[in-house]
């Protein structure tokens, strides 16, 4: 159901100049590099699993960035030198970094944070299980046994850039499409209409809130900066913005 | 051999060309060397010419006209006590100054000394002065840059303490907003170069340099670098006079040793890539080229390129001594409002210039078909700011008088609001004889304040 989709595709694109059977490849002799595939991979899964699982904000913030960079290291072994760096360039660059600063902007203590956990567990289980099976289906579904050979240059910026902007145009601009609908929806939710009497909105006082947040760094239940109750503290989180309208 | 084996070989080889191991380990520990000690010659340079500007001598204790003072400052620096603050978050805390300083020695691996043709001869080796030519370096280049941020965001957090958690947020916001700028600038050098690669690029340099076709894109860089270094005038995470030191105020030793390292060998990287990407890289500079055909053959290159970097970073230190720090609002417009939006806008020229060539237009055609629109969207800008500022001359009012600690703590004025006239004493020479002094005048000129002191006076 999902080859003949990636079929084309992959047969239009710089893959096709790799064979593309599995003649002569085994998977029961590993070579080096496949060896070593498979265990930054577990590195990475191991980084994953410590990022969600962590109690320490800041620390989940940096497992997230040895996953990612495993993921580069992931790409250059399969020869994708460009995708590897970009990879690193925005997903560790910028991303993360980006994660950090908002964290660090509303507040980041050092320590536990057992108040930033959910009851929401179960579900999140739940959901990263299906979405993984998901993924593991279709992709074991769409390749099967098929061998790719990855020969210098396949992974080049000029083999990716053709491949992109010749066969993967639309889904390129559909994604572009949406990270422009999240931008515009991030500075609507953000932004105050007709709310002009204050011409200085309360802030929420960084500096205060983490210092007070840090007093207390051993304390079982650190007192939390926002008065959002712990039912409602996933809210404040996913967007800093709105606790001062409450307030 | 085996497939394993066989597989690294070609890897090697696709990232180190054909040199041999022990070539390769000689060509990083030069690229090391290079790098330490032009740091250290660059940092007694530094104290020197500041003091020069500043009319002062400098620092002339330690060996000959001072020249050995880095190393005496790096001997003090390493006998000092290393302290770890009770507060800090320990594994993050020494994470931070390690990864601040990788980083800014794995970016030198791809600038090239020298030509890729293997011109030199190391131990009966052919080889070429360049340790590996990634063919995405410049993607290379970037990405570790961005990957240093961490070490500044990451000591600026750890430290457990106010000061440097807010030099950390300052140093995030300043390097991925200029990383951008700086991105679109390399992105046009991409266009003329056809290529990413640091030694293609300087290879496309042949009749002239980049910084000669591109000056708007050289110019963005060299203010993006200087962002991105967080040096003076943009030294805005470190800001002595508002952030006691910025993220570095709880380091000390060997720790705070790392962050001064990496501060001085990002600018000698950032001025090599100056150097590679806008001013010719490893070529011999016009007059010199000129004269002498065999300038830029052998090992004459590399002194063409340490020259470049010297000059750069004397250009560094020549800022840092003439140019007051900037407002932290005033940077951050700087660098999202003037370099973003002109290297965008740039990039359209230089591409749209680039296609129209490729077609195998005329260059007074390029001209005109570039110009023409540039002209009207120009004139348009213009017709609609002369109306504007017509209609806008009216209804500007200031909302509200001016609260100098809204909010519960200190802020500047916002725009349109006026400071309070800042009261002063009154002239001691202008009242010498009590006749003058009518009964209403002080109170309406200088309020409650100046009138018992002039009577002091008096």
């Amino acid at each position: 159901m999902t080859a003949p989709v990636l079929g084309p595709g992959l047969a239009a694109g710089p893959l096709a100049a790799g064979s593309l059977s599995s003649q002569g490849h085994s998977f029961l002799s590993p070579t080096g590099v496949e060896i070593v595939f498979v265990l930054v991979g577990l590195a990475v899964l191991g980084a994953a699993v410590l990022s969600v699982t962590t109690r320490q904000l800041v620390h989940a913030a940096l497992w997230l960035v040895v996953a990612l960079g495993g993921l580069a290291v992931e790409f250059l072994l399969l020869t994708a030198e460009f995708i590897a760096w970009v990879q690193v360039l925005i997903y560790i660059g910028s991303v993360v970094v980006l994660v950090l600063f908002g964290l660090m902007l509303t507040r980041a203590p050092i320590g536990r944070s057992p108040d930033a956990d959910s009851r929401n567990r179960p579900v999140a289980l739940g959901t990263a299980a299906a979405a993984a099976a998901t993924l593991v289906t279709l992709v074991v579904d769409a390749f099967r046994t098929t061998w790719v050979d990855l020969d210098a240059g396949t992974g080049s910026a000029r083999a990716t850039g053709s491949s992109l902007f010749r066969h993967w145009v639309l889904p390129f601009e559909a994604l572009s499409v949406l990270l422009l609908a999240a931008l515009v929806g991030a500075i609507v939710l953000s932004r105050r209409d007709g709310d002009r009497t204050p011409p200085r909105p309360p802030r929420p006082r960084p500096g205060r809130a983490v210092s007070a947040a840090r007093r207390t760094p051993a304390a079982p239940v650190a007192p939390t900066a926002t008065p959002a109750a712990p039912g409602t503290s996933a809210n404040p989180a996913t967007n800093p913005a709105t606790p001062p309208q409450e307030r | 051999m085996t497939p394993a084996a066989l597989a690294d070989t070609a890897q090697q080889a696709g990232l180190f060309g054909t040199d041999p191991w022990w070539l390769v380990l000689l060509k990083a520990v030069f690229t090391f060397a290079f790098l330490v000690v032009t740091v250290l010659i660059a940092i007694v340079w530094e104290r020197k010419v500041v003091a020069w500007m500043q009319l002062r001598i400098g620092p002339n204790r330690h060996g000959p006209w001072g020249m050995l003072q880095s190393l005496a400052d790096g001997v003090k620096l390493a006998l000092k006590e290393d302290l770890v603050v009770t507060g800090a978050d320990k594994a993050v805390y020494v994470l931070a100054p390690i990864v601040c300083v990788i980083p800014a020695f794995m970016a030198f691996a791809v600038i090239p000394f020298g030509p890729a043709g293997h011109e030199v001869s190391i131990f009966g080796t052919r080889t070429t002065m360049q340790l590996t030519d990634l063919p995405i370096g410049m993607l290379y280049i970037l990405a570790t840059a961005s990957v240093g941020i961490y070490g500044i965001v990451l000591a600026g957090w750890s430290s457990g303490s106010t000061y440097p958690l807010l030099g950390g947020l300052r140093s995030a916001a300043q390097m991925i907003s200029y990383e951008i700028a700086m991105g679109l600038s390399f992105a046009a050098v991409f266009i003329y170069s056809k290529s990413m690669s640091t030694s293609q690029i300087v290879e496309a340099q042949q009749p002239r340099w980049f910084a000669v076709m591109l000056p708007v894109s050289f110019l963005v860089y060299i203010v993006a670098m200087v962002g991105e270094t967080n040096r003076a005038p943009f030294d805005l995470p470190e800001a002595e006079g508002e952030l006691v030191g910025g993220f570095n105020t709880e380091y000390s030793s060997l720790k705070f040793a790392m962050f001064m390292l990496a501060e001085y060998v990002n600018m000698v990287t950032v001025s090599a890539v100056a150097s590679t990407l806008f001013l010719g890289g490893w070529r011999a500079p016009w007059p010199v080229s000129a004269v002498w055909a065999g300038a830029n053959h052998g090992w004459w290159p590399i002194l063409w390129i340490t020259v470049k970097i010297q000059l750069l970073l004397f250009f560094f230190i020549w800022l840092r001594g003439t140019l007051p720090r900037l407002r932290y609002d005033q940077f951050m417009k700087l660098g999202w409002k003037v370099l973003i939006p002109v290297s965008l806008v740039w990039l359209v020229l230089v591409a749209t210039v680039r296609a129209l060539r490729n077609e195998g237009y005329g260059f007074p055609q390029v001209v005109l078909y570039v110009g023409a629109p540039i002209l009207v969207v120009i004139l348009l800008m213009s017709v609609w700011d002369v109306l504007r500022r017509r209609e806008k001359a009216g209804p500007e009012q200031p909302q509200e008088p001016f609260d100098p600690m809204a909010g519960g703590f200190p802020v500047p004025p916002m725009p349109g609001q006026e400071l309070p006239p800042v009261p002063r004493r009154r002239s001691r020479v202008q009242q010498p004889s009590p006749a003058l002094e009518e009964p209403g005048e002080p109170a309406a000129v200088g309020g409650g304040t100046s009138d018992p002191k002039g009577a002091d006076g008096a």
